[in-house]
């Protein structure tokens, strides 16, 4: 980092850091001297590890966000949550119907949902989160699954709910019931599977396993290529 | 978000737009593909494994003599964090059938067939539990599904991208498996993106001959990693979950198998001990060591902690002087320097242009020689775009996807990359990104067999810590696939092994008998290994950090 890089103060456990202006919340910690053991993951925002609760200067909102994606500003104060104490339900997901009731028996606190928007507010993914429990309370997976999808489960939605509900839980099982049950499946990978079973390919690889090197080398160049 | 000079570029960009896109809608290669001896040319003169200084001697061990990733050489040829004589190994703290040690697709994949094999389970894992390169993945997996397909072609693919290195018998698992993986995965309810007549979407990826990309949009690694955490924490009852605890050494019992492992909690600083009649390692790869200084697109804890383990109880590396740069590494903005910028993206049409808006590449050779490429274009050509930072990139044309594929492509197919860089404010639907090769894979490891069997009995291993399946370069969405194959071929076979296997009187001898080597080198006694965590904490700040070693209450 240069001397002349712009520093900005930023408050952790209450105390203040002088922090390059450019820092992440995860990288500003570790610029102040924290070696994160817990409340760090990917790095990346594909993780969900790095939950972080802020507020920014002259303001009361308490913030939600990851850490390794939220850029640092003058006079944020910032609290990292390593672990969410969430419940989640245990099922056998071979056992289950993709319907309403099944989200009744394993979440029925999915059904208290106030329509307060707390959730979606709080989620650094921008999932209209609310809406997916609304279309949920409807019976409707295949909304919820579609509407949650890029959820990395941090938690952020759960810890704020004041309905204590557990939407990224709910939200994986939706996700699971629409993925096995309700997407339609591709006859062409049922059967190539039986394909292989049936050693419709075992000539053809035994031969290219034990080919000779230069042959194999040919092979490949020459080999036709499809892009579509 | 751009900076004034780096839209000047970008308006040479947009000029040639047109001309590209007529190009990339004609059916042909837009940039003729290199023959076999354009790519050993460009490889060897821009390759950065291939400069001299990348690799080193390794002075001990079973690869004694062989030239590896310096980097490599300098964990492997350190001390254990370990005393040995501190443990009382009668009395371990758990006994299994199957330790799994990493919490990533391989690492559930090992654990759930384990389980459905009737033996008891300890899955245990550095952070949290899914925290791994596996759910960071955005590009796919591959599998020879479609009926032009087959996994013959797919095999010829995975070996000539891998430089015909690879082992035959490895990748024939490989490819044999991939489209029942598929179908496993579905069954588990991985959502994956398919055509309205329920076949599965396919995309082309460097190197293949066929599209045989299957994604779930671009959070294809999170779709499937998630799905398979839930399902080993509904299996909870019967796989033991132990968070923020890392592997730190294998122990070993008096006929010299591999028979548990030596964890360390990060939070209470407790170290643990596990006995168990098989150990599989899927503790994946090694970003985090920033090879040759290289950015990473890797997760916080990929520091090659199982190579080093493996190493020290006698297992064989394979191809550890081999490294994957994934050719597109974002390098503006500077929060987002070296991070992943799907293959995906290319092979939905973004092309690699120029700071002239000229194409220079084709955009899907595979991943080594689409690296040299773009350093070639930089490094020898001088056209690249510097950075404030002092870094440099090519362009990829991201808007020209919308062009090819229709509006609502981006958003649909790549949300994880439109969201990425929207938090920078860049629309990637209107502006190009910048681009630079990033450390990303570690193409080598842990020898197995295709049982997932090293040549230390005991000691399985799956994904990305195994050498052999890529040769010296892996495909895109091979990776998630050897994940999936391998991770459950080791659950199988080690739990096959754990219900004939008997253990003898445990011991730490390997690591005295290996200390005693390292010393012999005359290497400090702070060098220390396996890593666990890279450490990020500024100089002048450590410098102040007196008490790293435990002293006193504070530990």
């Amino acid at each position: 980092m240069s001397e002349k890089e712009e520093m900005v103060k930023v408050y952790i456990l209450g105390e203040g850091f002088d922090v390059p202006a450019s820092s992440t919340i995860l990288t500003a910690l570790e610029y102040a001297g924290f070696q994160l053991t817990s409340g760090v993951g990917c790095r990346e925002g594909f993780c969900g590890a790095c939950a972080t609760l802020y507020r920014e200067k002259g303001d009361y909102k308490l913030q939600a966000g990851l850490a390794c994606q939220t850029v640092v500003s003058d006079g944020m104060y910032i609290a990292q949550i390593p672990f969410v104490p969430a419940e989640k339900a245990t099922y056998k997901i071979e056992e289950l119907k993709p319907d309403i009731n099944t989200f009744k028996e394993y979440y029925p606190i999915v059904f208290r949902c106030v329509g307060c928007n707390t959730c979606t507010k709080a989620c650094p993914q921008d999932i209209q989160v609310m809406d997916y429990v609304q279309a949920l309370i409807k019976g409707d997976i295949e909304k919820t699954a579609d509407l949650s999808f890029d959820c990395i489960r941090c938690g952020l939605c759960a810890l704020r709910c004041p309905a204590e509900i557990v939407q990224y839980n709910a939200a994986i099982l939706a996700r699971r019931l629409y993925g096995k049950y309700i997407m339609p499946k591709s006859p062409e990978l049922e059967k190539r599977v039986e394909e292989i079973v049936n050693g419709k390919y075992d000539d053809q690889l035994d031969k290219a396993v034990n080919m000779d090197p230069e042959d194999l080398r040919e092979t490949y160049y020459n080999r036709d290529i499809k892009t579509e | 978000m751009y900076l004034d000079y780096m839209r000047e570029s970008i308006k040479k960009v947009e000029k040639t737009r047109a001309d590209r896109l007529k190009l990339a809608k004609s059916g042909k290669p837009i940039v003729e593909r290199m023959s076999d001896q354009e790519r050993e040319r460009v490889l060897n003169k821009f390759h950065p494994d291939y400069k001299e200084e990348a690799k080193k001697k390794i002075r001990i061990g079973p690869n004694q003599g062989q030239e590896l990733t310096g980097e490599v050489v300098d964990v492997l040829e350190a001390y254990s964090r370990i005393k040995t004589n501190y443990f009382d190994l009668e009395n371990p703290d758990y006994e299994t059938d199957v330790l799994v040690i990493g919490a990533g697709s391989a690492g559930f994949c090992a654990s759930i067939l384990a389980d459905e094999n009737d033996t008891d389970v300890i899955l245990a894992t550095k952070l949290r539990i899914g925290d791994s390169n596996s759910m960071m993945a955005q590009g796919g997996i591959q599998a020879a599904v479609r009926p032009d397909d087959s996994p013959y072609l797919h095999y010829l693919d995975v070996m000539g991208g891998g430089h015909f290195d690879n082992k035959p018998d490895l990748v024939r698992a490989l490819v044999s498996e991939a489209p029942d993986a598929i179908k496993w995965l579905e069954e588990l309810g991985v959502m994956f993106d398919r055509n309205s007549d329920g076949t599965m979407l396919t995309k082309p990826g460097g190197g293949t001959c066929r599209p045989r990309m299957h994604s779930a949009r671009d959070y294809s690694g999170a779709g499937m990693c998630r799905v398979l955490r839930d399902e080993v924490e509904n299996r909870a009852d019967r796989i033991k979950i132990l968070e923020h605890q890392p592997a730190v050494e294998l122990i070993k019992d008096d006929t010299g198998k591999v028979a548990g492992a030596v964890l360390y909690h990060l939070q209470n600083k407790c170290y643990i001990t596990i006995k168990a009649k098989s150990t599989v390692l899927a503790t994946g790869g090694f970003g985090r060591l920033h090879v040759q200084g290289f950015e990473t697109t890797n997760h916080y804890g990929a520091t090659a902690d199982g190579l080093v383990m493996a190493y020290r109880a006698g297992a064989n590396l394979m191809y550890m002087d081999s490294v994957q740069y994934h050719p597109t590494g974002a390098v503006f903005p500077p929060q987002i320097l070296g991070f992943l910028c799907t293959e995906k993206l290319r092979g939905l049409g973004a092309q690699p242009v120029n700071k002239n808006g000229e194409l220079f590449v084709y955009p899907l050779e595979p991943r080594d020689v689409e690296a040299s490429a773009l350093i070639r274009e930089c490094v020898e050509r001088n056209n690249g775009v510097p950075t404030p930072d002092g870094n440099e990139g090519v362009w990829l044309d991201s808007p020209l996807i919308e062009q090819i594929n229709g509006p609502g492509t981006i958003e649909k197919n790549l949300p994880a990359m439109l969201r990425q860089f929207d938090r920078f404010d860049i629309d990637i639907r209107k502006d190009p990104i910048l681009v630079y090769p990033t450390l990303h894979y570690q193409n080598g490891g842990i020898e197995i067999n295709d049982r997932c069997e090293t040549k230390v009995e005991g000691l399985y291993v799956a994904g990305e810590s195994t050498g052999g399946v890529h040769g010296r370069n892996r495909l895109m969405g091979n990776s998630q696939l050897d994940l999936m194959v391998f991770g459950r071929r080791a659950g199988k076979f080690a739990a096959e092994n754990a219900k004939s296997a008997e253990t003898g009187k445990l011991n730490l001898d390997h690591i005295v008998e290996y200390e005693k080597e390292v010393e012999k080198l005359g290497i400090d006694k702070d060098r220390i290994s396996p890593m666990v965590l890279p450490d990020y904490i500024p100089e002048k700040i450590k410098k102040k950090q007196y008490t790293a070693h435990p002293e006193g209450n504070l530990r």
